[in-house]
């Protein structure tokens, strides 16, 4: 069971949680530039539309910066540190936070391809995507 | 902009690691009078307030600011743009001054810190408020949480696409505490360091040392922008001659760019405004919570090209006495950081500098100083060009 802190889902983003159940993470494509956007909200940030179509996104993705960090960032990390936050590439192209695993932390290097992995899910049934070296 | 109003009065609180009960509201109106004070005026004569959100008045903070320090103001607001707000505050205030909505404007910002009992939690980033921002919802369960691993995510993506050193960055820090060792106000005064000592310091966020990353403090300082009319009251006057303003995001992971910044447009329109280069600016105040940002900064506001941030740090002496003075306070690195009161002592010492109000380290021959005000992880820019004459 995970212990991260809980992401409270808005009826805007509660498709993207909701698909989380299902380990499909989804992004957002507007259906009139087609901007690619992540996190969900109700408008294109691009031009402005209101009318935004659900993509699965593919799961591959580029490191695009890192930390390690040596402290907690938040209680609920207590004891977890070393840990990794990280600013994730989508190969779709939005940039997500996340957290590389699945390595040792001393090998983590900006611009290393990565794949989708799955938190484990918390008891309200979603999981967090996270990022492992692909 | 250029010569819209200028400041005269300024009133700064050496920073103290613990405040013992004292309420921001009290320590806001005792550093306010001695900013008017300063100013040479009279409580009468202030008509504008600007203030920051704090903790303790959930809202109409103006209001209460001003009737606990028995203001009548004809404009008031609240400034909320993080490190950015004193630089922020300084533009608005000559704005309200040139719409003829006040005369003298008192800027303030303040921050206590109270101890914490043992066994209570120690509070992080906003994460144990309600937050029902973006930021709650994908930030925090990733742990991206408080601004070290922002700001260390920034100067990864540096290093990543430019060179730079690890003895290059902790220069900054260095030469920085080279001149807190000339103000008594530092919270570091007189405890100089090295580059090893930075380098040997603990890994906090890598690529950030503990020495590189500032230090929270309690603190207030305030300042008084006014009317050209009333700048010979005090006897000193640094005059505003130009600012600029960017804001693109709020957490670094949706910033355009990680390395080509808000700073950039902020800085240009400022420059413009004032009609000056950048190689007529005797002293840079550059907001210094890491000293990535100090760095980053360097090359986004002008001072050099894109990526040479290191070696420009190489080529030139950073104190008071130098050939490219810089933060000359010490910067918040040494200074510490008392909360909004850190973003504004950039400012306050651009000021004094100014005004010729430097003591030990005035920096000598000084017309034209650059100030850069920095919110969240490099998320609200607000550059200010003053000057000696408007």
């Amino acid at each position: 069971m995970s212990s991260r802190p809980r992401p409270v889902p808005s009826p805007t983003t509660q498709p993207f949680w909701d698909a989380t159940a299902q380990q499909v993470l989804l992004f957002q494509r507007c259906t009139a530039c087609g901007h690619a956007q992540s996190y969900p909200r109700p408008t294109c940030t691009a031009c402005a539309a209101t009318s935004l179509d659900w993509e699965p996104a593919s799961g591959a993705a580029t490191l695009h910066t890192f930390t390690v960090a040596r402290r907690a960032t938040h209680p609920a990390f207590d004891g977890t540190e070393p840990y990794v936050v990280a600013i994730v590439e989508l190969a779709e192209g939005p940039r997500v936070t996340g957290n590389v695993v699945g390595c040792d932390v001393d090998d983590v290097r900006v611009g290393m391809p990565l794949e989708l992995v799955w938190d484990d899910a918390g008891e309200d049934g979603l999981r967090l995507p996270l990022w492992a070296p692909a | 902009m250029r010569g819209w109003a200028a400041v005269t009065g300024v009133a700064e609180r050496k920073p103290a690691r613990w405040t013992d009960g004292e309420t921001t509201l009290d320590m806001l109106s005792t550093i306010g009078v001695a900013a008017i004070a300063d100013a040479g005026l009279q409580l009468d004569d202030v008509d504008g307030l600007l203030c920051h959100p704090m903790g303790g008045v959930p809202m109409l903070v103006p209001s209460t600011i001003g009737e606990a320090l028995g203001l009548h103001v004809t404009y008031a607001g609240s400034v909320d743009l993080g490190g950015a707000t004193g630089a922020g505050m300084v533009w608005r205030a000559a704005a309200a001054i040139q719409a003829g909505q006040a005369r003298a404007v008192l800027c303030l910002t303040a921050a206590r810190r109270q101890r914490r009992t043992p066994g209570q939690a120690r509070p992080r980033g906003q994460s144990l408020g309600r937050d029902t921002s973006p930021w709650a919802e994908f930030e925090v369960p990733f742990g991206n949480v408080g601004a070290n691993v922002g700001y260390a995510m920034i100067a990864n993506r540096y290093l990543h696409e430019h060179h730079a050193t690890p003895e290059q960055l902790a220069k900054i820090a260095v030469h920085q505490r080279d001149n807190a060792c000339r103000n008594p106000d530092a919270w570091f005064y007189g405890q100089a360091i090295t580059v090893d000592d930075v380098l040997a310091s603990p890994m906090v966020a890598d690529p950030l040392h503990l020495l590189e990353i500032v230090m929270p403090s309690a603190g207030a300082a305030a300042l008084v922008v006014v009317h050209p009319d009333l700048a010979a009251d005090a006897g000193h006057a640094a005059w505003l001659l130009g600012a600029g303003e960017c804001i693109t995001h709020k957490t670094i992971t949706y910033a355009p760019s990680l390395t080509e910044t808000a700073i950039r447009p902020a800085a240009d329109r400022a420059f413009a405004q004032a009609g000056v280069t950048r190689q007529q600016v005797g002293l840079a105040s550059l907001y210094d919570c890491y000293t990535i940002t100090v760095l980053v900064t360097l090359e986004e506001a002008g001072f050099c090209e894109r990526g040479a941030g290191g070696a420009f740090v190489d080529e030139h002496d950073l104190r008071s006495d130098g050939d490219f003075p810089l933060n000359t306070h010490g910067g918040q690195l040494s200074f510490s950081q008392p909360g909004m009161a850190g973003g504004m002592s950039h400012v306050t010492e651009a000021v004094r500098q100014v005004q010729g109000r430097g003591g030990e380290r005035q920096v000598g021959d000084l017309d034209v100083a650059f100030v850069n005000g920095n919110g969240g992880i490099m998320s609200e820019e607000c550059a200010l060009v003053l000057g000696v004459e408007p």
